[in-house]
């Protein structure tokens, strides 16, 4: 079951800068909170954030514990030729997931 | 002819500012008015609102075949933008043949139950959630309409007890902070009219979305009352109270609240 | 203590507080600021931070960081950095970026968990580091989760 809504567009005009949102279900949990037992709950969050457009990249992020929970990012990106923009999260406990969107240039 | 014409039209003036005196007449406000911009625009803003992830795993779920029977929610409704519109705006009911009503999420459970041979999910439980959020959101933007009945009407009657009773260790009632003091500040933050537009909310404070019967054991904390068991039908009429309180308002789910 | 004694005390402690030196916080935040810039002077400008003054809740705040720059191959926006001074650590969240980003526009939701200045800083391909902060004034939700 898919945890991430991206929002970008199907198609562009060559050269157009276009906007990509996305929004994935993770805790972020930042390690510094104690829990029920009074225990810190182990740190979880979600390290980098990227993506690439036929395979370069074309943004990335470094997270902290400060990005909220359910990290929100968005970014725009100049629609050059047509292909895959593949977003990728990457963090904690072997966390990595990877969303591929479409863009067709016009 | 012209004179008709502008009889017409006088008409048409006229019923249009009784219209808009008849909007402004209701001095109602969902807790969305209450917040910031930032927050307004968080909420309609499909990509960036939270809620829509659970509202996205719902539909996942929805076409997911489970329990005994191998039944997915899809088999026996169809397409829920179809089935499910309007759905929320009517509930608390009361299912065929049941003498009390039941919320929407007693209403998926009653399902699992009886049609998919499913375990009952637990409240707050995130596919429950998720599903609720699936459903009234196909109800998004629709007014909020109770339906009536002596059971449903017994059951609003006692909700309405519950609002204006004095409980807890602050011996506050509903009513006091939701009526009386409505729109004042309390700890920095506007008390919101208490109008469920938008269950299961999203609320930044749980970093997660949650449930009207989540979100009225947090008053009831904050009143320093006990809350009820989580099985208690206290839940439900007081949930039948409000939103005839909140008849006519649109639903928002899923909603973004501080 | 009297009543006179304790008033005298309270209206020494309001003078003093301005000449206390800056908080470890607020050190750690230059620090951090520090080992991003090197020992170039951060220059006011260009860059455009917004975030709500007033937030009803620490948890979830919108922040958005516009940095003014053609992005074309010969003058862009390599990275923009988003500090905090109150929350256990000053950095937030290190942005990589390219002319092929077309507009230096982030967007991102942070937690916040006092009220406190934000910085951001933004590096161009020329080297330079530009810098702009924002005061947010975080309230606190009313009736909250039983702790359990």
């Amino acid at each position: 079951m898919s945890n991430i809504l991206v929002n970008a567009p199907k198609t562009a005009r060559r050269g157009e800068i276009v906007e990509i949102k996305a929004l994935i279900l993770h805790p972020m949990e930042t390690g510094f909170r104690p829990g029920p037992n009074g225990r810190i709950i182990p740190r979880n969050i979600i390290e980098r954030f990227t993506a690439t457009w036929n395979g370069a990249e074309i943004f990335a992020m470094e997270m902290s514990p400060a990005i909220a929970a359910n990290p929100f990012v968005s970014f725009f990106a100049q629609a050059n030729e047509s292909g895959t923009v593949i977003l990728r999260w990457t963090g904690d406990e072997g966390f990595a997931v990877e969303e591929r969107v479409a863009i067709a240039v016009e | 002819m012209t004179r008709r014409l502008l009889v017409l039209g006088l008409v048409l003036v006229f019923a249009s500012s009784w219209a808009v005196a008849q909007v402004a007449a209701d001095k109602r406000r969902s807790g969305y008015q209450d917040m910031g911009e930032a927050l307004q625009k968080m909420q309609d803003d499909d990509t960036a609102n939270p809620g829509m992830l659970f509202v996205q795993l719902g539909s996942q779920l929805w076409a997911k075949p489970v329990g005994a029977e191998n039944k997915s929610c899809a088999d026996c409704h169809g397409a829920a933008a179809t089935s499910m519109k309007g759905v929320a705006t009517r509930y608390p009911a009361i299912p065929q043949g049941a003498e009390r009503p039941v919320d929407l999420e007693g209403r998926i459970n009653l399902c699992r139950a009886e049609n998919q041979k499913a375990d009952r999910l637990p409240p707050d439980n995130r596919d429950l959630l998720a599903l609720e959020a699936y459903v009234a959101h196909q109800s998004r933007g629709m007014p909020i309409a109770p339906p009536y009945g002596p059971i449903l009407d017994a059951f609003r009657a006692q909700g309405e007890g519950i609002y204006r009773r004095r409980q807890g260790q602050l011996n506050l009632s509903c009513a006091i902070c939701h009526d009386d003091n409505a729109g004042k500040k309390l700890a920095g933050i506007a008390i919101p009219e208490a109008h469920p537009t938008g269950y299961p909310i999203y609320r930044l404070e749980w970093q997660a979305l949650g449930s009207l019967k989540r979100r009225l054991r947090n008053c009831l904390v904050g009143i320093r009352a006990e809350a009820w068991p989580l099985d208690a039908p206290e839940y439900v009429a007081l949930e039948l109270y409000l939103m005839e309180r909140a008849k006519g308002l649109p639903l928002e789910t899923p909603a973004v609240r501080p | 203590m009297d009543r006179r004694r304790f008033l005298a005390g309270t209206a020494a402690t309001v003078i003093v507080l301005p000449l206390v030196p800056a908080s470890a916080t607020q050190e750690a935040m230059a620090e951090a600021i520090r080992r991003v810039v090197g020992a170039a002077t951060p220059i006011e400008g260009r860059v455009k931070l917004d975030v709500p003054p007033l937030v009803e809740n620490g948890n979830t705040v919108p922040l958005t960081v516009t940095v003014e720059s053609p992005m074309t191959t010969a003058d862009y926006v390599r990275a923009i950095h988003v500090f905090n001074e109150k929350n256990p650590q000053p950095n937030v969240f290190s942005a990589r970026l390219g002319p092929r980003n077309g507009k230096a526009v982030v967007g991102t939701r942070i937690k916040l968990g006092d009220s406190q200045r934000i910085v951001a800083v933004a590096e161009t391909s020329d080297g330079r580091f530009w810098i702009a902060g924002a005061d947010v004034i975080v309230t606190l939700a009313a009736c909250l989760e039983e702790s359990t």
